[in-house]
């Protein structure tokens, strides 16, 4: 499923992400594959969204997040 | 003597600044070379017989840099001479990523140090790091301290007269070096260095949950624009009495001591006149600057980027975009100069193009002038005062125009490139009170001298041209001149009154408009010349004089039409050439001054002629 989808509080793990002209800022900002996340913050009109990436927080618009696929994580699995 | 170079790098919001003042104390200076963007601090230290040149960089994620403070800070690794080596600060709370450009700088057999910046939050997120076991695996020295309190700063400082070491540890593979191969070899790195502990909620996040509420985060950033607002207005107030106070004093000591003559004049009209004219803004600029440097350091202004970036998308802005549009507020020069940390070119420059419509502080003495001329004091529902509600109406007009003008821009400038904001929501943390002091009082004092320059040069020119004409008798030689009108600026204001007539304007104001176009606070300046004739006046006989003046058919010349018609035209004109200047520098093509100048003007033109129109 597209990262965009969680929800608040829900733990994912990445498992992709598409090419774009952000894709390279997204690497080096640590949101890469086999990455845990998590949308802790939801800007009014919920857009953009900001996600717990193991050890920051970092925001990002929809249409960033609508680039990386996640596999949602057992809802008992806690980071 | 030996002197060695030391690069400072590391991620933003790593603690990087503190610890440049920490090792520099306030022995920095920002390297700023005309016509190039390259903004770097250096600052110098002295370890044993070892001279240290320490530049500090902006804060970057990585070596492949995506906008232009970034680039920036990556140039510095290019220049000669070459660097001893290179002092790399990590927070700890987060090293994974902060590792990531470590690695990558890594990889240029340049020898590094690690600092590892443990602040409170990283005890409290519960990491251990086995500091020993990582020298071992890097092969260079690692050292624990607290930017924010010095502790561990010594043992550092005695390291930096040392020779280091280049870092032996494998990054990626020998021939492949992506982003994935980096971030697996640091979680290699980190689980044989580092335990984990148990992890706890932030507080951050608590903060968080108001911060960024559909209805109460909004209020909370009204309100603190409220507090900014009203703090540049009551307490700039005192300290701007008294430099006031003090500059009458000194012009009137000289004017008392110094024989008469032309240079007399120069020194008390022209020079202190125009000295003072720059000194007096700076405690709002400074206190603007103050509130901007305590917003951004305590992490607040990053939320506000994100509860804004959404309405600020559609008008062809970003969320980044909120700093410099704040900034603005006090001046517009440093404000697009921090436009450079918007990745997105488009982004940036419209951001630019429409900063400088925000009401700067530059344009408050004239606002303050003209309001109280035309404008009664009197209080509407009991408590408003009507003088700051008009004042407050001028600030929205100009925030108003800058949005209505973003969206404009969005559609003319054509771009591919899409825009994007990831954006890391920094920890809050405790007000670093020595680093908001450190650049407040930089920006105020390359303020002083950057526009103080134009200032005062203007006001020389002014001075001249109000005081002499040309011989009427003979033609090309220069005379003083007995009244304004026969003066070079009284020629000049004729012969632009024609076209400022539609407006409202007459000729003595066409005068302060032409000095105007150097920077807006020149007009007071320019008022008080033309309506004192040798003597300094203050500023209550100057609006009784202006008041006093009348047209020929006996009506006065300062009607609330022409004041409410000048007060429009002021905050839409673009009157500041340091700004077009800026401008120039930060887009390197004289095609958007140009276009800021003629789009800004042009605006003025046609809203003082509504508003005059309007109400005549």
């Amino acid at each position: 499923m597209k990262l965009t989808k969680l929800q608040i509080g829900q733990i994912a793990r990445i498992s992709s992400i598409d090419d774009s002209p952000f894709k390279e800022k997204l690497l080096e900002m640590g949101c890469l594959p086999g990455v845990l996340v998590k949308p802790i913050l939801k800007a009014p009109f919920g857009d953009p969204i900001a996600y717990e990436l193991e050890e920051y927080t970092l925001s990002m618009r929809n249409k960033e997040s609508d680039t990386i696929t996640v596999k949602l994580l057992d809802p008992l699995f806690n980071i | 003597m030996e002197t060695t170079k030391i690069i400072l790098a590391g991620n933003p919001n790593c603690g990087k600044s503190s610890l440049f003042n920490q090792l520099t104390g306030l022995k920095q200076k920002i390297t700023n070379v005309p016509g190039t963007t390259i903004e770097n601090k250096v600052g110098r230290l002295r370890v044993g017989n070892v001279n240290i040149e320490l530049i500090d960089t902006p804060g970057t994620y990585s070596f492949n840099p995506k906008s232009l403070d970034e680039k920036e800070a990556v140039k510095v690794f290019f220049e000669k001479p070459e660097p001893s080596t290179i002092l790399y600060i990590a927070d700890a709370a987060n090293l994974k990523r902060n590792l990531f450009y470590f690695s990558q700088l890594a990889q240029h057999k340049i020898p590094m140090i690690l600092v590892l910046n443990m602040l409170d939050i990283s005890d409290f997120k519960g990491f251990e790091i086995n500091v020993d076991r990582l020298e071992k695996e890097l092969g260079v020295r690692v050292f624990k301290i607290n930017a924010r309190t010095g502790v561990g700063v010594d043992l550092l400082k005695k390291a930096l007269g040392e020779d280091q070491f280049v870092p032996h540890y494998q990054f990626g593979s020998a021939d492949d070096h992506t982003h994935e191969t980096h971030f697996e070899s640091i979680t290699k790195l980190l689980n044989k260095t580092t335990t984990l502990k148990s992890k706890r909620e932030l507080i951050s996040n608590k903060i968080d949950a108001w911060a960024t509420h559909p209805i109460l985060g909004y209020l909370m950033f009204l309100s603190v624009l409220l507090v900014i607002f009203q703090s540049v207005f009551t307490l700039a107030s005192y300290p701007m009495d008294w430099i006031e106070g003090g500059f009458s004093m000194l012009s009137e000591v000289l004017s008392n001591t110094l024989p008469d003559g032309w240079l007399k004049r120069l020194l008390v009209n022209g020079l202190l006149a125009g000295i003072a004219g720059v000194v007096v803004f700076v405690p709002q600029i400074a206190i603007l600057f103050f509130f901007m440097g305590l917003l951004e350091d305590t992490g607040y202004m990053a939320r506000v980027s994100f509860i804004m970036d959404k309405m600020l998308r559609g008008l062809g802005l970003s969320g980044k975009s909120i700093v410099p549009l704040l900034s603005g507020a006090a001046c517009a020069i440093p404000a697009i100069m921090s436009t450079r940390n918007i990745e997105n070119w488009k982004d940036r420059l419209i951001t630019i193009m429409v900063t400088p419509l925000m009401s700067c502080s530059a344009r408050l003495p004239v606002y303050t002038l003209l309001i109280s001329m035309a404008i009664p004091s009197t209080l509407i529902l009991g408590f408003i005062n009507l003088q700051a509600l008009v004042m407050l109406a001028m600030y929205v007009l100009g925030t108003v125009a800058a949005l209505i003008a973003a969206l404009v821009f969005k559609w003319i400038i054509k771009h591919d490139i899409p825009s994007y904001f990831i954006m890391e929501l920094p920890v809050y943390h405790v007000p670093r009170w020595k680093n908001i002091w450190l650049t407040c009082w930089q920006k105020s004092l390359s303020f002083i001298t950057e526009a103080g320059k134009v200032i005062l040069l203007v006001s020389i020119v002014l001075w001249f041209l109000a005081s002499y004409g040309p011989n009427r008798t003979s033609g090309f030689s220069i005379q003083e001149s007995v009244n304004l009108e026969e003066s070079y600026a009284g020629h000049f204001g004729k012969g632009i009154e024609p076209a400022i007539r539609p407006l409202g304007f007459n000729w003595k104001i066409g005068i302060a408009l032409i000095t105007s176009f150097a920077a807006r606070e020149v007009f007071v300046g320019t008022m008080s010349t033309i309506y004192s004739i040798g003597d300094e006046e203050n500023f209550d006989q100057l609006r009784d004089k202006m008041n006093k003046d009348t047209l020929s058919n006996g009506e006065p010349v300062y009607s609330i039409a022409v004041v409410l018609s000048l007060m429009v035209f002021y905050a839409f004109a673009m009157q500041c050439m340091s700004t077009l200047a800026v401008v120039y520098r930060e887009t390197k093509s004289w095609k958007w001054p140009a276009i800021q100048f003629v789009y800004m003007t042009g605006l003025a033109y046609l809203g003082s002629w509504i508003v005059f129109t309007l109400f005549r």
